[in-house]
């Protein structure tokens, strides 16, 4: 391989790892906020109610779990992707 | 490329296949229990025929290749994994136990909720696509690449803690599993608690025996779908009782504000003040005779031996002088026992003197300092479940059985997925079931009593599961005069609800399989840690495939065994071994699998001083504050309860990996190349 190549190779890995890296955080402030953040409000938000749950109630019984299920879905959906666009320089086909 | 698709279409095309055919063998029982067949008899049939199916599938699936027998040869579609994987992590706990803690804690049971779905968050995002890009077999494996470049060579030290690690979590979490096998079957069948346990683990055995991961794999897909209809239809044929809407999850909400209102009346109700009133005297009772111990201990036996005689002088009836006997034989031999005994049944009685707590409300209590109290503990659980969850060997394996990185993220997804199908469940059924009990059972005739309730009390004599009695004497039952055990609402939920004895076969059939799926995976997962990262990896590197397999199959055997051996012997207190060992998982391998991939620093030997920092931190805060271990509840920090001592495990393992990674030198480039290679795109 020659140095060239090399150096791009080593770019789109750098490039596909900083932006793995900061979705990842962004997902985890995102679980952070609506897990431990609605529990630590809870008798807060108590008084807020959705579909007929208090708040509070219904995002640690459901909230949460189903904002967890969406990060991850996104983060696979996302991550293919960035995969995608990276996958072929990080090999030196581009 | 062209494989996979075929291959998903014919496991979808079986598996509907085998869903037709026990949705058939469900309306057949049906049919037979209306014809009149025995209860017993459907009770057996449930039980061995599908411990017969998973047997079956585990003698189709057996195999002798490493690949296969080790990791499922990769090949496992992500829907399928996500069933296997979602089944893998539903232990017999959360099946049967988890609805009941809802019931009896109300919002703080939902920790319990959040904490076994949020940690998938983790695993999906920190852990578990760079383990399917490293692509090996188990997680020693992976620590041991990781960090084996510097001191020891191939990375003996860090392996030979990993495996510690793995093997002590899972152990603790299996022997729960077969204690809960053993608990069903000696309920549902009458068969004797060990030979339960024995019957259970010879399923396990000809499942895992033979095929391994490969065998697992397709025996907990099957298992899902039956926890999973057991599960769904006496919560929705509740649902549809109370709230003319056949999903439960959604339902419920509309009951919620009913619930409160009679919550409110409840603890308000004149004759449940009454009640309760009783047992505030009684607590008093206790109190005054712990307070004068030691004479009191003379008086009570004086009095007692005083009864016995009296009841035997005027020739009482024979259950006269029975009780008399019964009271003299249960009476304390010592002070000290006395005091144990008194202060408990005081604190018992105490318990049930208050009013009921309003189930929707967070952090219910008297002062501002006692609601923060509950609040953190809250946090703490939810935390110690959370990284528990994404250091659990036995969760963390089933990343190497797919096909790609890219269907590991989205086996995850469906890991989710299927957990939260029963999850988001669960707190239903504890709403409908309270509502259930509060709208029926509650101020209802004494002499018109289910017959579930007497059923259920005389499972257990020394400890009645459920309790009914008249305490005011006014012949209508109380809230506060009736007591039910978590473990029993969901089993007795189909009772409760009105339905034929079919569907509780069915919802223990459902435990069952909850308990034995996971039982499988631990059991790999310990077999695997031995063979494969101590026999292979460490003593014996140079031994054949064929070897390395039976081998293994052979540790299977042994620990099995044992650990059936340790749950015959009914070990105290079983679900705070179960949150032990998540607190333990979270604190012992967590910082070490995270920091390994996201911070190429981490060297050899912060990785192993992490690991014993955050073990012994972790096992330190438990022993100290645990009263149960010789600590003192009130040598807690921040009030935090031993159960989440992983709350101070998990950050003095990341702290120490770093700081003493700092302190020593840099990982050779080796290590480097190979987290480069793990970050890289597919």
């Amino acid at each position: 391989m020659s140095g060239d190549a090399r150096q791009r190779l080593l770019a789109a890995r750098a490039a596909h790892w900083q932006r793995a890296r900061r979705m990842t955080l962004y997902l985890l402030v995102l679980w952070l906020a609506t897990g431990f953040g609605t529990v630590f409000f809870a008798r807060e938000l108590a008084r807020f109610e959705l579909f007929g749950w208090p708040l509070s109630f219904y995002m640690a019984a459901q909230g949460a779990a189903l904002m967890s299920l969406a990060s991850i879905a996104v983060y696979a959906w996302r991550m293919r992707r960035l995969d995608r666009e990276y996958g072929s320089a990080a090999e030196g086909r581009a | 490329m062209s494989q996979q698709p075929r291959y998903f279409g014919k496991l979808s095309r079986y598996y509907l296949w085998y869903t037709g055919c026990f949705a058939l063998f469900l309306v057949a029982l049906a049919v037979l229990e209306q014809e009149g067949m025995p209860r017993l008899w459907i009770g057996y049939l449930f039980m061995f025929a599908t411990i017969a199916l998973y047997a079956t599938i585990g003698v189709i699936c057996r195999t002798s290749n490493v690949t296969e027998y080790y990791v499922a040869g990769r090949r496992v579609p992500a829907l399928f994994n996500g069933m296997a994987t979602a089944a893998d992590w539903i232990s017999a706990a959360s099946f049967i136990s988890l609805a009941g803690g809802l019931y009896l804690q109300g919002f703080d049971g939902l920790a319990f909720i959040m904490g076994w779905t949020g940690g998938f968050v983790l695993v999906a995002l920190l852990i578990a696509p760079y383990l399917r890009k490293f692509a090996q077999y188990t997680i020693p494996d992976f620590l041991a690449a990781r960090y084996g470049g510097g001191a020891g060579g191939r990375g003996a030290p860090v392996r030979a803690l990993a495996v510690g690690a793995t093997i002590l979590v899972s152990f603790t979490y299996v022997v729960a599993q077969i204690y809960a096998v053993g608990l069903i079957a000696s309920r549902f069948t009458g068969v004797d608690f060990s030979v339960g346990i024995f019957l259970g683990l010879a399923s396990i055995l000809v499942c895992s025996f033979l095929g391994g991961m490969r065998a697992i794999t397709w025996t907990q897909v099957a298992q899902y779908i039956i926890l999973l209809v057991a599960f769904l239809i006496p919560t929705m044929w509740l649902s549809v009782k109370h709230a003319d809407n056949p999903i439960p999850q959604v339902a419920y909400g509309s009951l919620l504000p009913k619930l409160t209102a009679l919550e409110a009346d409840l603890a308000r109700d004149p004759r449940e003040e009454q009640v309760r009133a009783e047992f505030h005297r009684r607590a008093a009772e206790y109190a005054a005779r712990a307070d004068g111990l030691p004479e009191s201990w003379e008086a009570g036996k004086v009095e007692a031996q005083r009864q016995l005689a009296a009841a035997r002088a005027r020739n009482g009836s024979l259950t006269e002088v029975r009780q008399a006997e019964r009271a003299l034989a249960t009476y304390p031999n010592s002070v000290d026992e006395a005091r144990a005994l008194w202060i408990e049944r005081r604190d018992a009685n105490l318990e049930r003197a208050k009013p009921p707590e309003p189930h929707a409300t967070p952090f219910p209590g008297p002062t501002k300092e006692a609601s923060d109290a509950r609040r953190n503990n809250f946090l703490a659980v939810v935390f110690c479940l959370m990284f528990g969850t994404a250091a659990l060997p036995h969760i963390l394996m089933r990343a190497y059985t797919t096909p790609s990185v890219h269907e590991t993220r989205v086996s995850v997804f469906w890991t989710l997925f299927f957990i939260l199908l029963v999850y988001l469940t669960i707190p239903a059924l504890a709403v409908l079931v309270k509502y259930d009990l509060y709208t029926s059972l509650i101020g209802s005739d004494f002499t018109s009593l289910p017959t579930w309730i007497s059923y259920w009390a005389n499972v257990d004599k020394a400890n009645p599961l459920v309790s009914v009695a008249d305490i005011n004497g006014d012949g209508i039952v109380q809230l506060a005069e009736f007591a039910i055990d978590a473990d029993v609402l969901v089993l007795a939920t189909p009772e409760i609800g009105g339905l034929p004895y079919v569907i509780s076969g069915l919802v223990a059939a459902g435990g069952l399989a909850a308990a034995l799926s996971t039982a499988d995976g631990l059991l790999l997962a310990i077999s695997n840690a031995l063979s494969h990262d101590v026999y292979y990896k460490i003593v014996q590197p140079n031994a054949s495939t064929q070897k390395r397999v039976t081998i293994s199959k052979l540790l299977l055997l042994a620990v099995a065994f044992i650990a059936a051996y340790a749950a015959s012997q009914k070990p105290a207190d079983i679900l705070s071994l179960v949150a032990a060992a998540f607190s333990l998982a979270g604190s012992t391998l967590f910082p070490a699998l995270v920091l390994g991939v996201f911070w190429k620093r981490a060297n050899h030997q912060g990785a192993l001083a992490g690991m014993v920092a955050g073990f012994a931190v972790c096992l330190f805060y438990m022993l100290r504050a645990s009263p149960g271990l010789g600590g003192s509840a009130l040598d807690t920090w921040f009030g935090i309860l031993p159960m989440a001592a992983g709350v101070f495990g998990v950050p003095a393992g990341m702290l120490t990996v770093i700081v003493v990674s700092l302190l020593t030198a840099p990982p050779p480039r080796t290590s480097d190349a190979m987290v480069d290679y793990i970050r890289a795109p597919e």
